[in-house]
């Protein structure tokens, strides 16, 4: 058996994993690793400029790959600093394994210099973590860790290790575990026959049905599944913001995003219908506004793989623990089966009902007098130039509503943001981590100027690792959505909501070595647009200078049912 | 609604930890807890004692479930039990008052476990009910000092909680 230092075992476990990329940033107590990850070849080593964005990266590569990203970190405030994107992938549920640098063993508790408790500073936000002990344990707890991460609701796992551990001058016997077993980790393989039959007899019966699909059928593969059951029961689908691309945008059964930047269509049908199937989403407060008054006429049936996000915000008639994929294929098995038939006629009428819903489109703006840019048009051209194909990586914000709405994402995996945490600064570092993988692809980040500027110190990394991505700044000069919610609840008091001393983003791309191009004009757009996705071996930071004033629409209104909306900054419903 | 939980958990460093982060994290409400090795030295039994609406108990059990450290759990409450909490009690027993404290002790079925000319402390095992009963009975004003255990149970008849 071979014999490698705990350094070694390290690098050679994540090969063995199968790790193509590590995303990291080398200190004081990582050094012995580092030395390892100079000796070899099998796994890339990415240098960013901060470690959030290493966190960010791994997550994007994780969302785009359905693969865990891996961060590499030392002790102290480089492992203080991967918290914001830990947390990021933590409320996703997006599969990662954080390696991070601790002072030496017999050191810990001592306040050493750049000693942080990592294990408890993350406890909250991790599916689990390590303080690796033993060098001997180093490959079964890194076997564990990912074993963790992508099994069950993915998530991120942290793996501590001492400096003394991964000593170079002790070797030990390396063997890397095929499988490992934790008796109290058991995540469902599959969903309960019985109430899947349940489901299937109300889906049998139901007049006004909608399918609600999260996130959840995106990390668990089961779009293709989707599609063949919204087929085979003709039901309208909503998606969550994270679950954009597990159904087709762009397809007549697609109703929009719903929530609080949802379609007037997709609300309404929510409110209305007699039968919600939620798959793999949980009913989070941006979709739902008052749980109180959350469509009354509704039963749901509720897939998810985590038990604890059934019946956590609002009470499932038919809860269904299992795997997405599996459970869809049962239930299709089973609708094939019944001898049931729908009431077509309801279903007629139903679709009748929805139709009239979306007569404006799912997403109406006013497209103002030709003078001044729309951000809308911003994100309609994005889709027309890139043909509706590209990875789109978002920040938090306007700008992610508008991509949200404007783009539509046809397939699963393309649409990278962070829904839950809303974390500004990951769009850029996450685009990164997907051109990274995907190097012929388009890939492009969608933000702000407010969230840009918060990890804009990885253009730098683009230039080192020549990716190639655009950068699509929505520049509207102010934080615009503190900006609306300020014009609708506080009269138009911009406390601190506008971004004064701007940089000159076109020389600031320059600076870094990359192309910077400015539009101010609506006629200017489309063929800067085309001349960004046409520069295929430069990474272009387009600066688009929009309308200050605009608002997300519709935006539901607080304490109301789903479809009490405001449709415009004078209409609600 | 009080409920009582007992929980089997690896015995890992940490493990205690993420079970009463989670009970701050989500605003749960941590009433009493025990915590020891069990007879199979790899677990530990924990034993906390929470209330909340039927959807929050059953949201603690889930989330409580989820975590990778917990191996088993069971809501004592929901079934036929036994429970018993530990109490030693520091009571001041001078003049009159002593044989009077030693009489109360004795119908509660307490021991006297130390003695002085002018304190007694007094073991007592019992429900939360009887306790508190004990202290009710004894007097705010002769109570020196109190120290409880928490809860501890276990079901009754043939329903173990074990691997």
């Amino acid at each position: 058996m071979e014999l490698l230092s705990g350094a070694d075992m390290v690098v050679r476990s994540l090969a063995d994993e199968g790790v193509e990329y590590i995303y990291g940033y080398p200190g004081g107590a990582l050094l012995h690793v580092y030395d390892a990850i100079f000796r070899q070849k099998a796994v890339t080593h990415i240098l960013v400029r901060h470690e959030q964005a290493a966190t960010h990266m791994a997550d994007g590569y994780a969302r785009a790959t359905g693969k865990p990203g891996v961060a590499l970190v030392t002790s102290g405030p480089g492992a203080t600093n991967t918290i914001t994107g830990i947390a990021t992938a933590y409320l996703d549920s997006i599969p990662m394994v954080v390696i991070s640098g601790q002072v030496p063993s017999g050191f810990i508790g001592t306040d050493m210099f750049q000693e942080v408790d990592m294990v408890g500073i993350s406890r909250p936000i991790v599916k689990h973590s390590f303080l690796v002990k033993k060098a001997e344990d180093i490959p079964e707890v890194i076997r564990k860790a990912f074993h963790i991460a992508q099994t069950g609701r993915p998530g991120p796992v942290v793996v501590d290790i001492p400096k003394d551990i991964t000593d170079l001058s002790k070797k030990y016997e390396y063997h890397y575990p095929d499988k490992v077993k934790i008796r109290s980790y058991n995540p469902p393989a599959k969903g309960h026959n019985g109430q899947i039959r349940k489901a299937v007899d109300l889906l049998m019966k139901a007049r006004r049905p909608v399918i609600y699909a999260g996130g959840g059928v995106i990390l668990g593969h089961a779009s293709e599944l989707l599609i063949e059951l919204a087929r085979k029961l003709n039901v309208p689908v909503t998606n969550t913001l994270n679950g954009l691309g597990g159904f087709p945008g762009s397809d007549r059964q697609f109703v929009g995003m719903l929530g609080m930047h949802g379609s007037y269509c997709a609300n309404k049908t929510m409110h209305h219908s007699d039968l919600i199937l939620a798959i793999g989403a949980r009913f989070d407060d941006r979709v739902t506004n008052n749980t109180e008054k959350f469509c009354p006429d509704a039963k749901i049936i509720h897939i998810d793989i985590d038990p604890a996000s059934i019946s956590k915000t609002v009470t499932a008639d038919i809860p269904i623990v299992g795997p997405v994929d599996t459970v869809l294929e049962n239930m299709l098995r089973q609708l094939s089966e019944t001898t049931d038939s729908q009431d077509d006629a309801a279903l007629a009428e139903w679709w009748t009902s929805i139709d009239s819903w979306r007569e404006k489109g799912l997403f109406p703006y006013e497209k103002g007098d030709g003078n001044i840019l729309k951000p809308q048009q911003v994100i309609e051209s994005l889709y027309q130039v890139t043909q509706g194909d590209a990875f789109v990586t978002s920040d938090v914000g306007q700008h992610q509503m508008f991509a949200a709405q404007y783009y539509r994402f046809n397939k699963p995996n393309r649409w990278i943001s962070s829904g839950g945490l809303g974390t500004m600064g990951f769009g850029l570092p996450a685009a990164m981590g997907i051109k990274l993988s995907f190097p012929e692809e388009q890939v492009a980040c969608v933000t702000g100027e407010g969230s840009i500027q918060m990890n804009i110190q990885e253009l730098s990394t683009c230039l080192q690792y020549d990716l190639h991505l655009k950068v699509i700044n929505i520049n509207n000069q102010a934080l615009g959505m503190v900006r609306q919610w300020q014009d609708m609840q506080y009269d138009s008091r911009y406390s601190h909501s506008y971004m004064e001393s701007l940089p000159d983003f076109v020389k600031l791309a320059e600076s870094y070595g990359h192309v910077g191009i400015r539009v101010t004009r609506p006629e200017e757009l489309l063929p800067a647009m085309e001349e960004a996705f046409s520069l295929k071996d430069r990474l272009v930071f387009m600066d688009i200078q929009v309308d200050p004033n605009e608002h997300v629409y519709p935006m539901q209104i607080k304490d109301g049912n789903m479809c009490d909306l405001w449709l415009s900054k004078t209409e609600r419903t | 609604m009080r409920r009582i939980i007992s929980v089997l958990v690896e015995n890992e460093p940490g493990a205690l930890s993420r079970i009463v982060g989670l009970f701050s994290q989500r605003n749960y409400n941590i009433e009493t807890l025990t915590v020891a090795p069990t007879e199979d030295e790899t677990l530990s039994r924990l034993t906390v004692t929470t209330s909340g609406n039927p959807q929050v108990i059953e949201q603690i059990t889930k989330q409580l479930n989820k975590l990778i450290d917990v191996v088993k759990l069971v809501d004592l409450t929901e079934g036929h039990h036994v429970e018993r909490e530990l109490m030693l009690i520091k009571v001041r027993a001078s003049g009159p008052l002593r044989a009077e404290v030693k009489r109360t002790a004795d119908i509660f079925r307490g021991q006297i476990v130390d003695v002085t000319s002018t304190v007694y402390t007094i073991q007592l095992t019992g429900t939360q009910d009887k306790l508190d009963g004990f202290i009710e009975s004894i007097g705010q004003a002769q109570v020196l000092e109190v120290v409880r255990s928490g809860i501890t149970g276990i079901a009754r008849g043939e329903k173990v909680l074990s691997l």
